[in-house]
């Protein structure tokens, strides 16, 4: 029995993937049947795992078990039920608390976070002596990496008008953007075909059997 | 313009079933191109050697199905790394599905390495929603983040997490990323905030975003990206697996896609040129 | 009250953070350490008011009879049966109120609910995302024009991110003798993406995180209040 439904499994995995595919033809119910149930079982699997992994461990264990010393734990649970509020259009307002008290903390954590990461390491980092550390082919890489950071940045400054010499560094750094919108390009077709070739590993390997899975 | 795009233009259909034949038939008749290494991958191969024996680490699977192909590969091979080295992995998931992701691994790798137990080689923290935020409270304090694992366990008696109250016993933290919450917050929050190394795997569409961290700060230490990473990193751990097995259909694929390219450029300016001598 | 209140907890709540950064000690520490807690907890049941939402707007299109309402039957139907199963016998490693199932467990292999996400969940989500590569493709023939230096810069790189970053790149110029090496294809594009892409990135990234920090510095004073919604 448990072979039977092994194989099942396999056939089920195969007939929604031909389904998804069915898409490239054109737009069909069948499609349309897939997409739905996709959904459906996201959404559930979310919901569960949030029950089982969140709300579970981290609330109700803890206020059953040792109440007293998670008493604590009745705020976030009462904010929590707050934002379930907004369900209701009468009652939605109520969410606002727990929404202003995730923003805020979300905000603090980001003021911080990207000050030091993204703009003061980022920039540490591009503060190099260019001419060292190894040969021509890197020295021209670091004057590149050093020049295009500054220039890309200059092309985000929109208060100016890019005219004169402003708008000259702000072209060179629109160079540098395309070249990284181009590499980006090249790692998007790379990432899609590898999940083309993900499916079609299943398709050939686990389901026809022609290829070792 | 558009108009001259869309003039004399093959059915995009063809397109579709000619891709469908360049990735299939390469991966039923290999060609076996050669795969080289690039030094991100090398970096993340030297961490992991570097890191001493009986270190415990973090591995946070923070994908789903969807990038599959990509990380599975990078993750199995790591995961296969570590245990080599005798390195402790501590597996969280800032994306609920990552959890499963990890356990497949786990469940393949295990019968290779019997001596490995459950809860003192090797913990699967489970899923947290919170990202960011998340990640802060558990620099801080990880076990009030992680009070179970994933069997519901009292984090008390998993002998792998005596002595983690925070990040500052870890060897590493990897992240396996494949999107937001992912690497970035692991960056920002395990080394920009309490110093740890960190380093990860991600997918090709994210790696360009990524790179600008793998840096002198050594805000990472190297970068698997997409399924060349993957491919380069089972070469790096002589473990070949569906990464390596995938390189020919992607080499396949690219070429044809560049011809692809190479055909809608000569298609456009051939157009423009008749649209010219119309005009005259 | 309703708004006024709403923007205090804010301010609060991102000063308090703010100042536990460079003030670790209590009373600011022990607060922001408090807060990061309550955020998992406030995120769960975010979590739940998502899928409950997609619940209830999913009704609202059968009750109305909205273009294509018999689809989203399934849509409920799936949700119904995924929660169902989940918290009737649990997953993998969670029991649910009816225990683990075993009966069920041994028929099948494996718990209901890993046995959908195994054989259907996994799938569509993999193939619906493996769909990209044929628009991609597709894309790049019909869009992927060279018309100015701009678009010629980005179209030049993304060929040769392509092939230096498969094994067909090392194949074609692999034979390159060790003067050359530079103008081997895996090395260009090792070179394209370590300096000039790191350069256009990082100046997106700085760009961003100054967005990303006026955005936060906006909340925390009350200018910004968008995310309270209505009047």
């Amino acid at each position: 029995m448990e072979h039977f439904f092994s194989v099942l499994g396999i056939w089920l995995g195969v007939l929604f993937t031909f389904a998804i595919f069915s898409f490239l033809y054109k737009d069909n119910p069948v499609y349309k049947v897939a997409e739905q149930i996709f959904v459906g079982l996201s959404a559930g699997y979310w919901f569960v795992y949030t029950i089982y992994f969140i709300l579970i461990p981290n609330l109700f264990d803890p206020l059953i078990n040792d109440f007293a010393g998670n008493w604590i734990k009745l705020i976030p649970a009462v904010l929590g039920i707050m934002m379930l509020m907004r369900l209701m259009p009468k009652t939605g307002w109520v969410s606002r608390f727990p929404i202003a008290l995730v923003i805020g903390t979300t905000s603090g954590v980001f003021f911080l976070r990207y000050l030091k990461s993204d703009v003061i390491n980022q920039l540490t980092a591009t503060m190099m002596n260019p001419f060292t550390g190894g040969d021509w082919v890197v020295i021209i890489g670091q004057i590149m990496l050093i020049v295009g950071t500054l220039t890309g940045v200059i092309y985000f400054y929109f208060s100016k008008k890019h005219e004169g010499a402003f708008g000259a560094t702000a072209k060179v750094g629109i160079y540098f953007l395309m070249i990284s919108f181009g590499a980006a390009f090249g790692y998007t077709a790379m990432a899609r075909i590898s999940l083309l070739i993900g499916r079609l590993q299943f398709l050939l390997g686990d389901w026809l059997g022609i290829i070792s899975p | 313009m558009s108009e001259n795009i869309k003039k004399k233009q093959i059915d995009r259909r063809w397109i579709f079933l000619l891709l469908f034949i360049s990735v299939a038939l390469p991966l039923i008749f290999v060609i076996g191109f050669p795969i080289e290494t690039t030094e991100n991958a090398r970096l993340v191969y030297g961490l992991i050697e570097q890191t001493p024996k009986g270190s415990k680490v973090i591995i946070s699977f923070d994908y789903d199905p969807a990038s599959k192909p990509e990380l599975h590969p990078m993750g199995k091979a790591l995961m296969k790394h570590c245990f080599d080295r005798d390195i402790k992995v501590i597996v969280t998931a800032l994306w609920p599905m990552g959890v499963q992701m990890a356990e497949d691994i786990y469940s393949d790798l295990k019968d290779n390495y019997p001596d490995k137990k459950y809860g003192e080689d090797y913990v699967n923290m489970g899923y947290k929603a919170g990202g960011i935020v998340t990640i802060q409270a558990m620099g801080k304090n990880f076990r009030d983040i992680f009070p179970q694992d994933m069997n519901g366990t009292s984090i008390d008696e998993l002998p792998i997490l005596d002595g983690i109250n925070n990040f500052d016993n870890l060897g590493f933290v990897f992240a396996l990323s494949a999107g937001d919450p992912g690497i970035k917050q692991w960056v920002q929050i395990a080394h920009d905030t309490f110093g740890r190394p960190v380093s990860g795997g991600v997918t090709g569409v994210s790696a360009p975003a990524v790179i600008p961290y793998v840096n002198q700060q050594q805000q990472l230490i190297g970068l698997l990206a997409g399924l060349k990473g993957a491919a380069e990193y089972e070469l790096l751990t002589k473990t070949p697996g569906t990464a390596t097995k995938g390189m020919d259909a992607q080499s396949v694929a690219h070429l044809i896609i560049i011809i692809f390219i190479i055909m809608g450029n000569i298609n456009y300016w051939r157009n423009k040129k008749a649209e010219k001598k119309g005009v005259e | 009250m309703k708004r006024k209140i709403p923007l205090l907890i804010t301010f609060l709540v991102g000063v308090i953070i703010i100042i536990s950064e460079f003030i670790p000690h209590k009373p600011f520490g022990q607060i922001s350490g408090e807060l990061e807690k309550w955020y998992l907890i406030i995120a769960g049941f975010a979590i739940i008011l998502g899928q409950l939402s997609l619940f209830k707007v999913n009704l609202f299109k059968i009750r109305h009879r909205q273009k294509n309402w018999q689809f989203f039957i399934l849509t409920l139907l799936s949700f119904i049966l995924m929660v169902s199963i989940g918290i009737f016998w649990g997953t993998e490693n969670h029991p649910g109120i009816f225990g683990n199932g075993e009966t069920i467990s041994n028929t099948i292999g494996t718990k209901p609910f890993d046995y959908l996400f195994d054989n259907v969940y996994q799938n569509l989500q993999a193939t619906m995302f493996s769909l990209l590569a044929f628009f991609i493709a597709s894309a790049a023939y019909r869009a992927f024009i060279a018309r100015t230096l701009e678009s010629s810069l980005l179209l030049v790189a993304a060929i040769l991110v392509m092939l230096g970053n498969t094994s067909l790149g090392s194949a074609l110029t692999g034979w390159l003798p060790e003067s050359l090496k530079f103008l081997h294809l895996p090395r260009i594009s090792e070179f394209i993406m370590k300096y000039p892409t790191t350069a256009g990135q990082r100046a997106i990234m700085i760009g961003a995180a100054f967005g990303i920090i006026g955005s936060s510095l906006r909340i925390i004073l009350g200018i910004e209040r968008s995310y309270l919604g209505g009047k």
